[in-house]
């Protein structure tokens, strides 16, 4: 008998970071799993696979969620972002530039998740103060920074968002 | 994009090389491999995923000691999917980190001595399926007494842990004295008796400890880890696996957080390596959370007390150190751990006479070893939280008492640590002037409070691990006719920046972008020995093989330029990605050209640079552990609030002051800072690594509290104070560009600084790491029945000590060896060592 884990029966076709994306793998698994073990996204990282560390955050419809407690059957048809689908026309998103520039990440294993999250602050709150920026990873741990240098990080960024938007309009 | 919250540096003295020449060095920057880290592109080890890769999962012991009676894999052989079973008898051979503690086995033969000691591993072809099979081995144990404390350990003979060690239970025993430390007492004008108790805690690095092995094409093996040590873990592979160590590879992939959680060779990676042999096939171990709590090598729980004499103006007269040190089921680092607790008391205040007697037991709990400070914050939070009691005994402001008690630059110490800068006083200086420590300390409303303390740290173990005369460190480089230059080093990146720092260096010296190097390093194939990741070792020691390398290569080429140019090589400049003539700077060429040129001239072009410590003038038996280089400094003010009614700790505001010689990177220099307080932080709050008994209709087994990332409580964003870092800068003639090591040492004042604060806010002392609101309240409840303000262990035990081997100290004519010892080198050597380093 087959066992489990090679028994793809399960199929999905969803939007990851922006692309059409079918994938076939056993019904069981969540969707950092497949991120990892079926498409190769292993920018995705774990630390208990228990909702505990918020290592494996990513994108589902523009809000982060904790990829180790989602099914990826319930993914079908959603969006999905990941910290490979953050930059923008091959370069980085001012997030990724913050975050290189100023020591946001130091080992770099919480950092993809931290970015994702980060972003959907951004998106939905341009102008967040230290005190929201702290609440919105409050679920992501960083063993490394101490955590000042990712709030200045996301401030920075924010700050060349808004830039970006003035002289855009 | 510049910082502008980049550190506050105050220059004492001046660099080395002409500031001006500085484009790279002491500049924040971008660090190397930041990219790859922003972009999810750095390969951690369990994002290595290869064609017919197989997985393996452990089984664990159930049972805290235990024999193996039998092990009966034959279900799990049989099961679908499954490649290969194996027990102890496949991996017998013993190992272990230190020489003279071989006590690991792989995979245990006949006894476990901790739950989640491994007894067999299952390789499947999905992860699952191993994980399924582990419930088909049958495994019969005897069930041993546990022995769950260190006071157990001493009163239970039998069963022993080990059939190894001082006796019993005893793993090891140190007893030293340096100087007549009775008469020490005997000058003094007070003398001061605190117990303390330091509760061990755990790494948690995020990312579990992962490795892939393969069979190479032509039969050699690979093995990818997550380890800070790759060397060490290379030879433990070739002692256990019989193999020579040229046929085996180890690639140490980035760190996703190391710690000092993984410097030990671990039972994992020798079991992957191991079915990778024989399967022929790549096989991956993800170890899941809860194991990682069972690999541990965190900080050993300490109960100590202090004994220290002082004159009225707060001078030390002696000092006297006993510990009593939870060591966990293995020996892993802890022989160094228990001389590491008695080693750094010397190197921040001047102490004339000292004793120090540590001993360390076996336990039947996850093996304890070297986190972030190795075995040094425990005594640190002692000594720094007794000074403060002395200080309001004493009726002196605890930061004056410190200033008047710090040791001098470039001393030799009582126990024979040779000390380079110190700049301990200025640290001081800067804390209680940005803090506003005099408007602060004892004058803030009840409930809030500032504490002061203070620390050193080593910068790098001054001797290896295995007696070896050869270099700690070395690096290669290669110059390319295209201006490329890569370095192939051993040294490990654990997000400490290890990378950054080499390219750093080699580009300040070749006068390139740091971007126009490629980094080879982590790998044994590839690059020269570098010792690892650990003793914040890899600034000072990679980074002068670097140096040394790069200005090697730097002579070749300004030789071949020099004579193209019919310029003399001693004006020529590199910098800005050219060589040119410092008089006229228009006449020059690329760093491109100028590499043709010097290949056209002398060959193709590499060079290699090693580094060496120089020796310790400590020469008796165990003071090879506490010798480095040079020694950073640095002190802490913390700021807390207390709620007296939950007794609940906020803590708002930590100014802190390091001694860092040189910032190479200063925002990776910050970052090293603020990471180190917050891991302090956590540890003087609420870390801790408890045990518990299963009621006893289960097993009684003792098991972890809680083997979980959501009940082992770390801060979070949430959690984290303000921090304001200065940076002291003095280069130090032994660093490279004059940088001390930033990893560990800032860690070390933040548990004190804590307890000295809250005692400042609520006057009651906490003895005992963590400080929790529970000990608070209790605390509180002592003070309100009028008894002595304080939460803390109230006794030591009675232990059985040898005779301590006596050292009289330099100011006593001693000259590093035990006078009731056999000298451990002669003057002649210890002569020409001086002529060596002065
Ligand atoms: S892996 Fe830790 S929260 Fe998902
Ligand atoms: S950078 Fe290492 S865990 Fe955050």
């Amino acid at each position: 008998m087959l066992p489990i884990e090679s028994q793809k029966t399960s199929q999905i076709r969803f939007m990851l970071n922006g692309e059409e994306t079918d994938v076939s793998f056993a019904p069981y698994k969540t969707l950092l799993e497949i991120l990892r073990e079926d498409l190769g996204h292993t920018g995705t990282k774990h630390g208990c696979e228990l909702g505990e560390c918020g290592a494996c955050a990513v994108l589902l419809d523009g809000k982060p969620v904790l990829s180790c407690l989602v099914l990826a059957l319930e993914c079908g048809g959603k969006q999905v972002l990941t910290v490979e689908g953050l930059g923008e026309d091959g370069g980085l998103h001012p997030l990724q530039d913050a975050f290189a520039d100023l020591g946001a990440a130091q080992c770099g294993y919480c950092t993809p998740a931290i970015l994702v999250t980060a972003k959907a602050l951004l998106d939905q709150n341009p102008h967040p103060t230290r005190d929201q920026i702290r609440e919105a990873i409050s679920g992501n741990l960083c063993r490394c920074t101490g955590y000042l240098q990712i709030f200045e990080a996301v401030e920075a960024a924010m700050l060349k968002i808004a830039g970006q938007k003035t002289s855009a309009t | 994009m510049p910082n502008e919250r980049d550190p506050r540096v105050t220059r004492v003295g001046s660099l080395k090389a002409n500031e001006n020449d500085l484009r790279v060095i002491g500049v924040p920057r971008r660090r190397v491999d930041a990219r790859a880290k922003v972009t999810g592109q750095t390969r951690f080890a369990d994002d290595i995923f290869l064609p017919r890769m197989a997985f393996c999962k452990l089984l664990r012991s159930p049972h805290p000691h235990a024999r193996i009676r039998r092990i009966d894999t034959s279900r799990a052989v049989a099961h679908p999917g499954v490649y290969l079973v194996l027990t102890g008898k496949d991996v017998p051979i013993q190992y272990g980190i230190l020489p003279v503690s071989q006590d690991e086995q792989a995979l245990c033969v006949d006894h476990v001595r901790h739950v989640g000691d491994p007894v067999a591993a299952v390789i499947a072809r999905e992860e699952l399926t191993a994980f399924e099979a582990l419930d088909l081995i049958d495994v019969d144990y005897e069930i041993l007494t546990t022995i769950s404390n260190p006071e157990e350990a001493l009163a239970t003979s039998a069963p022993r842990i080990h059939e190894y060690g001082e006796e019993g239970n005893i793993h090891k025993l140190v007893a030293l004295e340096f100087g007549n430390v009775e008469e020490g007492f005997a000058e003094a004008d007070e003398i001061f008796e605190d117990t303390f108790f330091f509760q061990g805690n755990t790494h948690l690095p995020i990312e579990q400890h992962a490795s892939v092995a393969i069979k190479d094409p032509d039969g050699k093996l690979t093995i990818w880890s997550s380890t800070q040590t790759p060397h060490y873990l290379h030879r433990a592979l070739a002692k256990v696996l019989e193999m020579p160590a040229a046929h085996i590879r180890v690639i140490a992939t980035p760190n996703g957080g190391g710690f000092g959680g993984k410097s030990d060779p671990f039972n994992h990676e020798i079991v992957v390596a191991k079915a990778a042999l024989m399967l022929d096939r790549p096989v991956k171990i993800c170890l899941t959370r809860e194991e990682v709590f069972y690999c541990h090598r965190g900080r050993h729980p300490i109960l100590m007390k202090f004994k220290t004499g002082v004159k009225k103006d707060g001078a030390i007269t002696g000092m006297h150190l006993q510990t009593l040190i939870d060591g966990g089921a293995y020996g892993s680092y802890g022989v160094a751990s228990t001389f590491y607790a008695g080693a750094l008391q010397t190197t921040t205040y001047h102490v004339p006479r000292y004793r120090y007697q540590g001993c360390r037991t076996f336990t039947n709990k996850p093996p304890c070893g070297p986190k972030r400070g190795h075995g040094t914050p425990q005594p640190r939070f002692g000594q720094e939280v007794q000074l403060d009691k002395i200080a309001e005994r004493l009726k002196i402001d605890p930061a004056n008492l410190r200033l008047h008690i710090v040791e001098s630059p470039n001393a030799v110490t009582a126990n024979f640590f040779r000390l380079g800068t110190v700049n301990l006083s200025e640290c001081i200086r800067r804390v209680v002037e940005v803090s506003g420590w005099k408007d602060k300390f004892r004058k803030l409303p009840e409930g809030r409070g500032v504490g002061l303390a203070c620390s050193a740290y080593l910068t790098g173990a001054g001797l290896p691990i295995y007696w070896n005369k050869m270099p700690h460190s070395g690096v290669q480089l290669k110059f390319d006719r295209c201006g490329g230059v890569s370095i192939f080093c051993g040294a490990t990146e654990i997000g400490q920046g290890s990378d950054d720092v080499l390219a750093g260096i080699v580009a300040q010296v070749l006068g390139i972008d740091p971007f126009d190097i490629r980094l080879f390093t982590g790998d044994t194939d590839l690059g020269p020995v570098d010792l690892g990741s650990y003793s914040s070792r890899v600034t000072l020691m990679a980074g002068n093989a670097a140096l040394q390398a790069a200005e090697r290569g730097k002579a070749i080429i300004a030789e071949g330029v020099a004579e193209k140019l019919e310029v003399p090589k001693e004006r020529l400049s590199f910098a800005d990605k050219r060589v040119f003539d410092s008089v006229a700077p228009e006449k020059g060429v690329s760093f491109e050209e100028a590499v043709c040129i010097a290949e056209a001239r002398f060959g193709t072009i590499g060079t290699v640079g090693s580094y060496t410590p120089p020796k310790s003038p400590a020469l008796y038996k165990g003071g090879g552990v506490g010798p480095s280089p040079t020694y950073s400094y640095s002190a802490a003010v913390v700021e807390v609030e207390v709620n007296p009614v939950t007794g609940w700790v906020t803590v708002p505001r930590i100014w802190i002051a390091h001694d860092i010689g040189c910032a190479l990177n200063p925002t990776l220099a910050r970052g090293q800072v603020e990471g180190s307080v917050y891991m302090g932080l956590g540890e003087a709050l609420m870390e801790e690594q408890e045990f518990r008994r299963l009621p006893k209709k289960l097993s009684h087994a003792l098991v972890h509290k809680f083997p979980s990332i959501l009940e082992y409580k770390s801060p979070t964003s949430l959690d984290m104070p303000e921090v304001i870092t200065e940076l002291i800068e003095e280069p130090d003639p032994q660093g490279p560009f004059g940088a001390k090591e930033v990893g560990q040492g800032p860690l070390l004042p933040i548990m004190p600084a804590v307890a000295n604060a809250v005692y400042d806010a609520v006057g009651v002392r906490i003895d005992e790491i963590p400080i929790t609101p529970e000990k608070i309240m209790k605390a509180l409840a002592e003070k309100k029945a009028g008894r002595e303000p304080r939460f803390g262990p109230s006794h030591f035990p009675r232990i059985n000590w040898p005779e301590a081997l006596r050292v009289p100290p330099p100011w006593e004519g001693g000259d590093g060896n035990a006078v009731n010892d056999v000298p451990r080198r002669t003057r002649r050597v210890s002569k020409k060592e001086k002529v060596l380093t002065s």
